[in-house]
């Protein structure tokens, strides 16, 4: 009941500071945006081949692409205080479907991603303390600056070279197989076997991070004052390490796992480009590449979003696992 | 009286020191023997050393027998040595602020022992902590069971460790400065305690402390230890009364408040001048080098320690020579 009570308190103040660090967001990612060159007008005609002044003129006047900067930040801001995300030129259809229609493939890549990290991440970092200075943490230890320093592009091509065209044993692109009805299990395995590859590349950046960071917070944790008690106890090693050690090294990696989460984002983008996952960072790719600034900005605020949740679900699993963390009244 | 512990040679070696190079100590069966000496002096290495939880680079030496209840455990395997370690030799030690888990509730570090080694299923452990919480008084044990560490005072902190720590009934308890880091009251509280507990589960208790007014009022006897040397045992009273060996002499000069007509306003604490550091590489009497009454034979060899009768021991030569009965006057 306590630990309830504790836990809506945190939950409560990061929701109340959630929605002007929203806002903030929205009016700065519009104005950066208006720094870039041209607008969806231009790509538009420039593909078209064949385009007038007029008609250019007329999509503009549509969109109200003509209007003063000023005028179309309120009236941006007025549709999302309608809930409405705003019309695609390019697309031809409300920002919110086009973002909808991305968003469950892209929240299951960044999820499995970032479980796949963490797992991965404590589980090396766990072995690499145990073994700290023998030869296991060594060999860990030079794997992990591996992951940390190669860009996940570059990861990407090699796991799709080597498990794809080599062994073929997974495919290289897409989300899914076409053609086939499967349902229940089999559709589940059919897309995690098009999920594996393009979320192992983007998780091997952070699985390098969280190894390193659960290793020195294990190390640290373990020449702490309670460990020696719970030797005296005569708790097992392994007791000691999940049970004592464990929880309290998890705290440090938590704080970070939230900071890295917009990165994950980031990263998601050349990811799902070079596996032609049919993803949000495709799509804010895209958006870009047609100056199709409303998309894009929708695209913008959700991300932002999501990170504000998964910063607030950090902030409930850190109070959580610390009981310490009381939420300041 | 039978030994609850019999300690012979024990020697605690790092690579590049030997903090305790020869040590040999018996503990009686619900006796009280407190251990004491400057920071530095080996105490805690000592007690760990019982335990077998020294630090990684530490080594025993071979020749070290530790004899508990008759039985050689200096190189019993890690997995018989748990089983033993929380149930039949316990361990609490002097910073009660961080000897608890921090994210662990209470109750679970008490009832993590009787699963462990009185095999309760968690119902039946978190009904005997509550239990052993009210037995080293935590008011209100039953509602504090599911509270964490930050939540309790320091004094209440070391309750609890207590309660960790006889949860098994342990025939020794070894207790590492248990109040040097608490306020004077509680210090008397938690040593009260300390006391009842080991009377009411006939403990035998092992008291390290460098506080001689803790040593004279709890011990039934009393080992001074420099640079790991056991250099003065007797009882309190003995030792208070006539120490003989001069560290122990400016041990007790360094404890006024011994003396029941201190009053802090008389004057300075005198400290034993030099340092402990001084007995590095001392082939003799490791304490030589601030003595005020060493002599150049002191720097010969390590004074044997001697009977002066009465369960007095003491390992300086020069001192004791000057009470023996034929002795010629050996001034100081
Ligand atoms: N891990 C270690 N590595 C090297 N030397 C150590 C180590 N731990 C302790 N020592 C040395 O062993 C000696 C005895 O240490 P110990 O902790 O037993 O002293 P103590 O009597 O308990 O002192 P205190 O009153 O400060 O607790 C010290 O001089 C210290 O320098
Ligand atoms: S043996 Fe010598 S140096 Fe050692 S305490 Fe006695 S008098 Fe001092
Ligand atoms: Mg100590």
């Amino acid at each position: 009941m306590h630990q309830f009570l504790r836990l809506s308190r945190v939950l409560v103040r990061a929701l109340i500071h959630a929605v002007p660090t929203v806002i903030g967001i929205v009016i700065l990612d519009f104005f950066l945006l208006r720094l870039a060159p041209g607008d969806a007008a231009d790509v538009m005609a420039g593909e078209s081949g064949a385009a007038t002044e007029e008609t250019m003129a007329a999509l503009r006047s549509r969109f109200g692409l003509d209007l003063p900067a000023l005028d179309q930040l309120l009236a941006y801001l007025s549709n999302l205080a309608h809930f409405s995300l705003g019309y695609s030129p390019r697309y031809n259809m409300p920002v919110s479907d086009l973002i909808l229609q991305r968003l469950p493939s892209s929240l299951g890549l960044m999820g499995i991603s970032l479980v796949l990290a963490l797992v991965i991440g404590i589980a090396l970092g766990v072995v690499m303390a145990t073994q700290a200075g023998r030869w296991p943490d060594r060999l860990l230890s030079v794997l992990a600056l591996l992951f940390y320093s190669v860009p996940s592009f570059w990861i990407g091509l090699m796991l799709i070279v080597l498990f794809s065209v080599k062994l073929g044993w997974l495919p290289s692109g897409g989300a899914g197989s076409i053609g086939t009805d499967a349902t229940g299990l089999a559709a589940l395995l059919d897309q995690a076997r098009y999920m594996l590859l393009p979320a192992l590349s983007l998780s091997l950046f952070y699985v390098a991070i969280y190894a390193r960071l659960a290793r020195a917070a294990m190390l640290e944790v373990r020449s702490q004052d309670f460990i020696r008690t719970a030797r005296a106890k005569g708790l097992s090693p392994a007791a000691v390490t999940l049970r004592h050690a464990l929880r309290n090294a998890l705290l440090p990696v938590t704080t970070i796992a939230g900071v890295h989460l917009g990165g994950l984002m980031g990263g998601a983008v050349v990811v799902e480009t070079v596996y032609s996952w049919p993803g949000l960072g495709r799509l804010a790719y895209e958006a870009v590449m047609s100056r199709d600034f409303t998309v894009l900005l929708g695209v913008l605020l959700l991300s932002s979003v999501l990170v504000i949740l998964a910063n607030v679900v950090v902030d409930l699993l850190q109070a959580w696992l610390d009981p310490r963390i009381e939420a300041a009244s | 009286m039978a030994a609850v512990l019999d300690v012979r040679h024990l020697s605690i070696a790092f690579p590049r020191a030997t903090p305790v190079p020869d040590l040999s100590f018996t503990i009686e069966e619900g006796e009280t023997l407190a251990l004491v000496g400057e920071s530095g002096s080996g105490k805690s290495l000592t007690a760990l050393a019982l335990m077998r939880l020294l630090p990684r680079n530490a080594r025993l030496g071979e020749a070290s027998r530790i004899l508990f209840s008759g039985r050689n455990i200096a190189q019993l395997p890690e997995p018989e040595m748990r089983r033993l370690r929380g149930r039949d030799m316990a361990m609490i030690f002097q910073e009660p602020m961080t000897s608890l888990n921090p994210v662990m509730t209470v109750g679970r570090q008490v009832a993590e022992v009787l699963e462990l080694h009185e095999g309760l299923s968690r119902r039946a452990a978190r009904k005997r902590a509550t239990e052993l919480l009210d037995l080293v008084r935590i008011p209100e044990a039953h509602r504090r069971l599911d509270a964490y560490p930050h939540q309790f005072s320091g004094g209440q902190r070391q309750r609890v460790m207590i309660a960790v720590a006889i949860a098994a009934h342990p025939r020794l308890l070894i207790a590492d400065e248990p109040t040097t880091a608490l306020d004077v009251t509680i210090q008397a509280q938690i040593l009260e305690l300390l006391d009842q507990l080991r009377r009411d589960l006939s403990m035998a208790l092992l008291l390290i402390t460098h506080d001689l007014g803790v040593v004279a009022q709890w011990a039934d006897r009393v080992i001074a230890l420099y640079a790991g040397h056991k250099v003065e045992e007797a009882r309190p009273q003995l030792l208070f009364g006539t120490p003989a060996h001069p560290y122990t002499q400016g041990l007790l000069a360094a404890s006024p408040r011994l003396r029941a007509d201190y009053h802090y306003s008389d004057g300075p604490l005198i400290e034993i001048p030099g340092s402990i550091v001084s007995a590095v590489g001392e082939k003799g009497c490791p304490f030589a080098p601030r003595c005020p009454v060493a002599r150049a034979t002191c720097r010969t060899a390590m004074p044997p320690l001697l009977p002066q009768g009465d369960g007095h021991f003491v390992a300086c030569p020069v001192t004791t020579l000057r009470e023996a009965p034929h002795g010629h006057s050996v001034g100081l």
